[in-house]
């Protein structure tokens, strides 16, 4: 499937969760945010997320600014 | 004598709220930070960038510095509650900077888009510390919803032209029942000491000091012009007069 990564198209396995994706992805977990289509993924969620072709996940942490 | 800011139930060691956006580096902010002795500071939400090296999150961390997530750059309610939704799940707190802009130029807040936003992020349980406008029945209405703090500007966001309506900001502190932050258009020691003087509870600045030529100095600079203008507004100034008042005895003069 592809999805759509922080604006990037990637091809993923079917069947994907957004843990594997995250930990294939990311060095660290810690401090990241996602969204899934414009909606919020909590954490705990995230080994339960089956991911479909086609979405936009976005991974967020916290930079400098205001 | 204890005169510490409380914000949301919260006490807070500084009534100097710094922005950490704009500084050169890593190693500017932290001596920023050991400079300000401030005990707040927003931080921003943007895609990982995996070529990043060191987490802002750790230098704050090290100074044991509450963190304010902002919603900085959205320009809806939509975007503005998902983005400090986001924010809670990535840093744990609850505590929002509410920024809802309308345009780059100016970078003014949207006053519909905002109250809206405002409303909905209280009603999700957030702590909402919104960016306004310097108008007085603004400000009442984000508190009127549930707001912890009002954040009015000085002037726009870094454009270092001081407050530009200090007749408004005495207003909306004249009628707050919750902490009134100048936030924005600070430009020097001297705007940030007026904010205090005309009744502030704190000032958030981030330009003035990441972008001056000496960060680290001119932290020390804001921290004491806020400390300062705390004391004078405190202290009560003296009337202005239109005519001058001897204060020397103008009894007992000699007759030369």
């Amino acid at each position: 499937m592809i999805l759509t990564i922080n604006g990037q198209r990637r091809e993923f396995a079917d069947g994907a969760t957004l843990a594997d994706l995250i930990a294939a992805t990311l060095p660290t977990d810690r401090g990241v945010a996602v969204a899934v289509d414009g909606e919020v993924a909590p954490r705990g969620t995230w080994a339960s997320v089956a991911l479909r072709d086609g979405q936009a996940i976005e991974l967020l942490t916290a930079v400098q600014g205001g | 004598m204890s005169d510490e800011l409380v914000v949301a139930g919260e006490k807070l060691g500084s009534r100097l709220i710094l922005g950490t956006g704009g500084a050169p580096s890593m190693q500017v902010i932290d001596e920023v930070l050991a400079a300000s002795g401030t005990a707040l500071c927003t931080v921003s939400m943007r895609r990982i960038d995996p070529s990043t090296t060191g987490s802002v999150l750790d230098v704050l961390a090290h100074h044991g510095v509450r963190l304010l997530p902002n919603t900085a750059g959205c320009r809806t309610a939509r975007e503005a509650v998902l983005t400090a939704q986001l924010a809670r799940e990535a840093v744990e707190t609850d505590w929002v900077k509410l920024e809802v802009i309308a345009d780059d130029d100016t970078l003014l807040p949207d006053a519909v888009e905002l109250l809206d936003a405002a409303e909905r992020l209280v009603a999700d349980g957030f702590k909402v510390f919104p960016y306004t406008n310097d108008d007085p029945v603004l400000a009442r209405r984000l508190q009127r919803v549930g707001c912890v703090a009002v954040m009015p500007l000085g002037a726009p966001i870094g454009s270092g032209l001081g407050i530009l309506n200090p007749h408004n900001i005495e207003l909306i502190v004249a009628e707050a029942e919750v902490p009134v932050v100048l936030d924005a258009g600070v430009g020097t020691a001297s705007d940030a000491a007026l904010a205090m003087e005309l009744g502030c509870d704190a000032v958030l600045l981030a330009s003035a000091v990441t972008r001056a030529q000496e960060p680290a100095l001119m932290a020390v600079a804001m921290a004491s012009a806020v400390a300062a203008g705390r004391l004078a507004h405190r202290a009560g100034r003296i009337p202005k007069r239109e005519h001058a008042r001897a204060s020397s005895p103008t009894t007992g003069m000699a007759v030369l």
